[in-house]
Order: C-alpha cells, then sequence, then structure tokens
C-alpha cells in the first residue's frame, strides 16, 4: 500500500526506535513478558505501514458497499441509519413477554429478539414430561398459535421486524409467524425479520438440537425455498458465532467455525437444487462481541472480507449481496461476573462499541445482572440507553469504518482471516462441518479450559473475580420467574385440545407424516398445521417419527 | 499413592445445553486426579441416579443453568437416597439465586458453586468432604 522509499525510511526509523526501546527495557522491564490477544495473537509494541504493506487497498479493503466488504456493507453505514437495537428478551407466559415487548419499544427499541423457553426450543410442549422446571424459564413459553397470538398482541408485524431465536423448530414457529400475521391483515410477503435456524451449531455447542443432520438440513433448504418465493424480506437463518464463542472459543475458532457452518448451508441448498443467488442475498449472521477490543473489530473486518471471498470464489456468486455478510452482535455473557456486577455495565458498553466500530447490523446489549439471573426492567433499560449513547452521543457512527487504515486493526483483520482460513482448510479436509463437529467441540473446549486456567493463574485479569474484589451484597431487585408457569401453560394446553377442532388437527398431523417421508416442502403442510391449533410438540412428536433423533457424541 | 481416587459424575439435568462450565468442571477434577465420568446433555434426574450407582462415584455434580434447578437438583438427591445412595456427595453449579440456595441445601444438595467459582475452590471442597468419610 506503500511507495517503496517511504517504507525504506519507515524502516530504518523502525530500526532506530527499536534500538532504544531494547535499552528503555532493559532498564525498565515491561508489565508483560509477552502481549497477546485472546486467539493467541502476538501483540507488538507499535504496528507501521510495514506490517500492512502486503495488503492491496482496492482488493483487500475496498470501498463500503462493494466486495469485499471489508469496511462495511453499505455505503454510507450509520449516516444513513443506525444499527438495529435489539434486545432478546422472553420469560414465562406469552402476556408477560407481550408487555416486556410492548415496554421495549416504547423505550425506542427498534426492533424485536423473541427468546423462547427451552422446551420450545426442544419441541415439547409444556406438558410433557421432559418440561417440568423448564417451562417459561430461559424464555418464552410458546405451545400453539393461541400463544403466538398473545405474544405479538398490539405489536404490528408490518411496522416491526422480528428476530426468534429458533433452530430445531424454526419451520414451525416462521408458519406461526406467518399465521399471527394473516390474522393481524398482514400479507406474509411484508414480513421482515430472523430465524435463527442454525442446526450445526446446536450440535457443537448450544445443545437445542431435535433430529439427526441430514434431516434438519432437509428443513432448513425447505425454508430457504419457501421464503425466496413467500417471504423476500425475510432472513433465513443467522448462521451464529455466538454460542461458539460463549462455549469457550477463541475470536479466530468464532470466525473459521461459524463460516465452515455457512459453507455447509451454502452447499446443502446448491445440492437441493437452489440456485445460490436466489438464497444467499438472505443469509444473515451473529457474532459476540468479546473483550479484546481490537481484536473484536479485527475479527468482524475479517468474517466479512472471508465470507465475501468464499461466495465469489468458492461458490461463484455473481450478485454482490450475496456475498455480504451482514450480521447481528450480541456482548459475551460470559464475560459477565457475579461479583460486583454493575461493573458489567463497562464490559458491556466496550463489547457494543467494538461491535459498532466493526460495523453490525443490529445489536443486543447484555444486563449487568445476567450472571445472577434474568434481566430486571432497569437493567434492561441500562442495557439499550448503552446503546442510544453510542449511536447518539459520541460520534463514532459519523463516518464509516473509522478505525480501517489503522495499521494494528489492519494487521490484525488479516492475521484472523488467515488464520481463520487454516481452519476452515482442515474442516474441509474432514469432509465439512457437519462431519467435523466433535473436532470443533475438542478444540472449543481446550479453549475454554485455558482460558479459565489464566483466569486462576491471574495470568488473564477479571475485576471483582481475580483482582480489585470486594465483598458487596447481590442485588435485590432480580427478576423471578413466576414458578407457576408451567401450571398455567398446562391448563392453556387442556382448554385447547377441547376446543379445538381435534378431527382436522389430526388430519394436519398424518398430511405431515406423509410428507415428511417425500421430498416435498414442508412448510405449507406447517402453515396449515398451526392454523388448526396443532401444538408444536404434536408437531415435532410427527417429526421425529419420520426422522428420528439426533445422538450426542460426548466429547470430553 | 495407593489410595482409591475420588469418582465424580459430573452431570446435565434437564434442557439446558450450556455446557461449558460442566466440562471445565470436568476436566479440572480430572487434573486433580479424580477420576471423572461426565453424562453429556439433556439428562433426567432417573438416567443420572442410574449413573451413579453403575459407576459407583463418590460425587455428583450438577450443572443448570437453565433456572430448572430448583426442580431437578432435589430430584436428583430423593433420586440417591431412595436406592440407598444417600451418601453420595451431591453438588451443583449454574445461575442460582440466594433464596435459592438455601432451599438446595436444606434438601440435600450439599453445596452450590456460582459464577467465577475457582475450581480449586471446587477441589479442595471434595477432597476434604470426601476425605472425612
Amino acid at each position: 500500500m506503500f511507495e517503496k522509499d517511504v517504507l525504506e525510511k519507515i524502516r530504518q526509523g523502525k530500526q532506530k526506535y527499536e534500538e532504544k526501546l531494547a535499552n528503555l527495557v532493559q532498564k525498565r522491564p515491561e508489565r508483560q513478558e509477552e502481549f497477546i490477544t485472546d486467539a493467541g495473537i502476538p501483540v507488538d509494541t507499535l504496528y507501521t505501514p510495514q506490517d500492512i504493506d502486503h495488503l492491496d487497498y482496492e482488493k483487500d479493503l475496498g470501498f463500503p458497499g462493494e466486495y469485499p466488504f471489508t469496511r462495511g456493507v453499505q455505503p454510507n453505514m450509520y449516516r444513513g441509519r443506525l444499527w438495529t437495537m435489539r434486545q432478546y428478551a422472553g420469560f414465562g407466559t406469552a402476556e408477560e413477554t407481550n408487555k416486556r415487548f410492548r415496554y421495549l419499544l416504547e423505550q425506542g427499541q427498534t426492533g424485536l429478539s423473541v427468546a423462547f423457553d427451552l422446551p420450545t426450543q426442544i419441541g415439547y410442549d409444556s406438558d410433557h414430561p421432559l418440561s417440568a422446571g423448564e417451562v417459561g424459564k430461559v424464555g418464552v413459553a410458546i405451545d400453539s398459535l393461541w400463544d403466538m397470538e398473545t405474544l405479538f398482541d398490539q405489536i404490528p408485524l408490518d411496522k416491526v421486524s422480528t428476530s426468534m431465536t429458533i433452530n430445531s423448530p424454526a419451520a414451525i414457529l416462521l408458519a406461526m409467524y406467518i399465521a399471527v400475521a394473516e390474522k393481524q391483515g398482514v400479507a406474509q410477503s411484508q414480513l421482515k425479520g430472523t430465524i435463527q435456524n442454525d442446526i450445526i451449531k446446536e450440535y457443537i455447542a448450544r445443545g437445542t438440537y431435535i433430529f439427526p443432520p441430514e434431516q434438519s438440513m432437509r428443513l432448513i433448504t425447505d425454508i430457504f425455498a419457501y421464503c425466496a418465493k413467500n417471504i423476500p424480506s425475510w432472513n433465513t437463518i443467522s448462521i451464529s458465532g455466538y454460542h461458539i464463542r460463549e462455549a469457550g472459543s477463541t475470536a479466530v475458532q468464532e470466525v473459521a467455525f461459524t463460516l465452515a457452518n455457512g459453507i455447509a448451508y451454502v452447499q446443502a441448498a446448491i445440492d437441493a437444487g437452489l440456485d445460490v443467488d436466489e438464497f444467499a442475498p438472505r443469509l444473515s449472521f451473529f457474532f459476540n462481541a468479546h473483550l479484546n477490543f481490537f481484536e473484536e473489530v479485527a475479527k468482524f473486518r475479517a468474517a466479512r472480507r472471508l465470507w465475501a471471498r468464499i461466495m465469489k470464489e468458492r461458490f461463484g456468486a455473481k450478485n454482490p449481496r450475496s456475498m455480504m455478510l451482514r450480521f447481528h452482535t450480541q456482548t459475551a455473557g460470559c464475560t459477565l461476573t457475579a461479583q460486583q456486577p454493575d461493573v458489567n455495565i463497562m464490559r458491556v458498553a466496550y463489547q457494543a462499541l467494538s461491535a459498532v466500530l466493526g460495523g453490525t447490523q443490529s445489536l443486543h446489549t447484555n444486563s449487568r445482572d445476567e450472571a445472577l439471573a434474568l434481566p430486571s426492567d432497569s437493567s434492561v433499560l441500562i442495557a439499550l440507553r448503552t446503546q442510544q449513547v453510542i449511536g447518539y452521543e459520541i460520534g463514532v457512527t459519523d463516518t464509516v469504518d473509522p478505525l480501517g487504515g489503522s495499521y494494528f486493526v489492519e494487521y490484525l483483520t488479516d492475521q484472523i482471516e488467515k488464520r481463520a482460513t487454516e481452519y476452515i482448510q482442515k474442516i474441509d479436509d474432514l469432509g465439512g462441518a457437519p462431519k467435523a463437529i466433535e473436532f470443533m467441540q475438542k478444540e472449543i473446549q481446550d479453549s475454554a479450559y485455558k482460558y479459565q486456567q489464566e483466569i486462576e493463574s491471574g495470568k488473564k485479569v477479571v475485576i471483582g473475580v481475580n483482582k480489585f474484589k470486594l465483598e458487596t451484597e447481590r442485588p435485590k431487585d432480580l427478576l423471578r420467574v413466576d414458578p407457576e408457569v408451567g401450571k398455567r401453560q398446562e391448563a392453556k394446553l387442556v382448554k385447547l385440545r377441547a376446543e379445538r377442532d381435534n378431527e382436522k388437527v389430526q388430519k394436519v398431523l398424518k398430511d405431515i407424516e406423509q410428507a415428511a417421508g417425500t421430498k416435498e416442502n414442508l412448510m405449507p403442510y406447517f402453515i396449515e398445521a398451526v392454523k388448526s391449533y396443532a401444538t408444536l410438540g404434536e408437531i415435532c412428536g410427527v417429526l421425529r417419527k419420520v426422522f428420528g433423533e439426533y445422538q450426542q457424541q460426548i466429547v470430553f | 499413592m495407593s489410595e482409591k481416587p475420588i469418582r465424580v459424575l459430573v452431570a446435565k439435568p434437564g434442557l439446558d445445553g450450556h455446557d461449558r462450565g460442566a466440562k471445565v468442571i470436568a476436566q479440572a477434577l480430572r487434573d486433580a486426579g479424580m477420576e471423572v465420568i461426565y453424562t453429556g446433555l439433556r439428562q433426567t434426574p432417573e438416567q443420572i441416579v442410574g449413573a451413579a450407582l453403575q459407576e459407583d462415584v463418590d460425587v455428583v455434580a450438577l450443572s443448570c443453568l437453565s433456572g430448572a434447578h430448583m426442580h431437578l437438583f432435589p430430584a436428583v438427591v430423593e433420586g440417591l437416597r431412595k436406592q440407598n445412595a444417600g451418601d453420595i456427595l451431591v453438588l451443583g453449579g449454574g445461575i442460582i439465586s440466594d433464596e435459592d440456595i438455601s432451599v438446595l441445601k436444606e434438601k440435600g444438595i450439599a453445596e452450590i458453586f456460582g459464577p467465577g467459582t475457582n475450581t480449586k475452590e471446587v477441589i479442595d471442597y471434595i477432597k476434604e468432604k470426601i476425605g472425612k468419610k
């Protein structure tokens, strides 16, 4: 990127600087023997044009909104519109969550993000024996369209975009969303939102799988095909590094494993006969914003560049939108401490800033009390206000990719891309992501253990945990999920089964059973079934019968 | 060392998929010389009791971050008692409030370790408790 003679002068200058530096360090040793990022990339005292000389501006950075999108996916980024402020929320019954949603929208939140409880995510009704104790705990309990109607009561689905963290049964929840919209008089073609729909990372790191890989991939490609025709603005998948990082991976592993999973989805869709430029523009991603600030900024930039290259070079995409990595970010839950919880506000703010400097399209900021409980109203408000301060007060949104061109950030971006590419090569050698699940799990687990050891040895500082400790009382206003929510859902199910047309339900379930055994797209069947108030558990029960269930390999 | 190593079952009851903590603890206990069996995800209390008996463990370490601990942890203790294995030390970890901790202790869970716990603390606790028996 630089003229030869300029570089030569810099080289000479750096040599002198390094001599002086060596003397200084000999007299006064530095704070640490070595400085490294979380991913283990060595960090030098100083970065100069020498470190990024091999980069070609046009080829490696380019202009925002243009290939390879290193500097951002839109030409003017946040000067046009800020990112979507989207707090993940859900607990108890649909009534309670609907209240929280409306509160967040009143406070200036610009999109919804639904947290479902574990029975919903794993396709069990609230009255299933395995649901005992779990109903309404980590999210809202949805058993049937009835709950979904309550969840979005008085929320106009033609105006709000909704993200749903749902994977194995994503198709069925999407069907319910379509049905609710229809009742509101909103055509499905108008709907905007995202379903997570990323099963591979469930096998790797998150755990809410139901069906085996092959059948799960079929459900995913059915959704791709259905949405391409009927819901053009819907993000059909959110390929997620978030949970991989939460499980303990490094930033490099997060990029590598997420994009390797992305490659598997694209390949599956192409194998199912879809045209890459028809579905790829609707793929979206989800990353973690962790603590190592510059590495995180570089990670987002590297992921964007690498994905663009993969789509163009590996899959021959022609439409630039197919090459654009658009992503949601959530701050790192695993970095929150139960000790001195207010300190988490600062952690979250820096993490959120890294996501904005990295060019995120939407953002969830975690609440200070999440290492203790689900967030209280007051904590969620501080978290949302944190985003608003970044967006409206501190000027970082006034120009595109403000850290682009930083010798250090460009160097890190390049390093992360290189190291992630090596990992992806390894996964390719193993036969692709679905065959490399155990490999990825082992890599993540090793990183998690190393991270913990570094905290325990004091090498990694965690304020309030291994340094600057203080005896403080736990906050008093923690959110407590009503323990009776399970009983209320059970009663609602009894009423539902008594009032609906059960003959119709039996018929739609039979239809799904038959279609599941063929290659037919299942989406229209799911829409028909949920409209008849067949429950999520009933529909998944039929699919379990036809598809079988995934058996976890224990890697330890 | 002629002493028999301490045997620990690390278990994930319920539907929760967060297994980072369980795996880190399992590995730390193993590195501390204990024999560790990890159940994997989605175990019912009955399955955990069965595994504890079959593996003849001294300790069952339960991890749950989904908020279902009040239902799941006591069910494991009760199950062990019914099988005359009430002497097995049952520990818990997760996002668990102070009020819940008191109730769980009354119901026979010996100790709860929350976020930020040093693995050495758990190792020392187990060694002390099992050594005493």
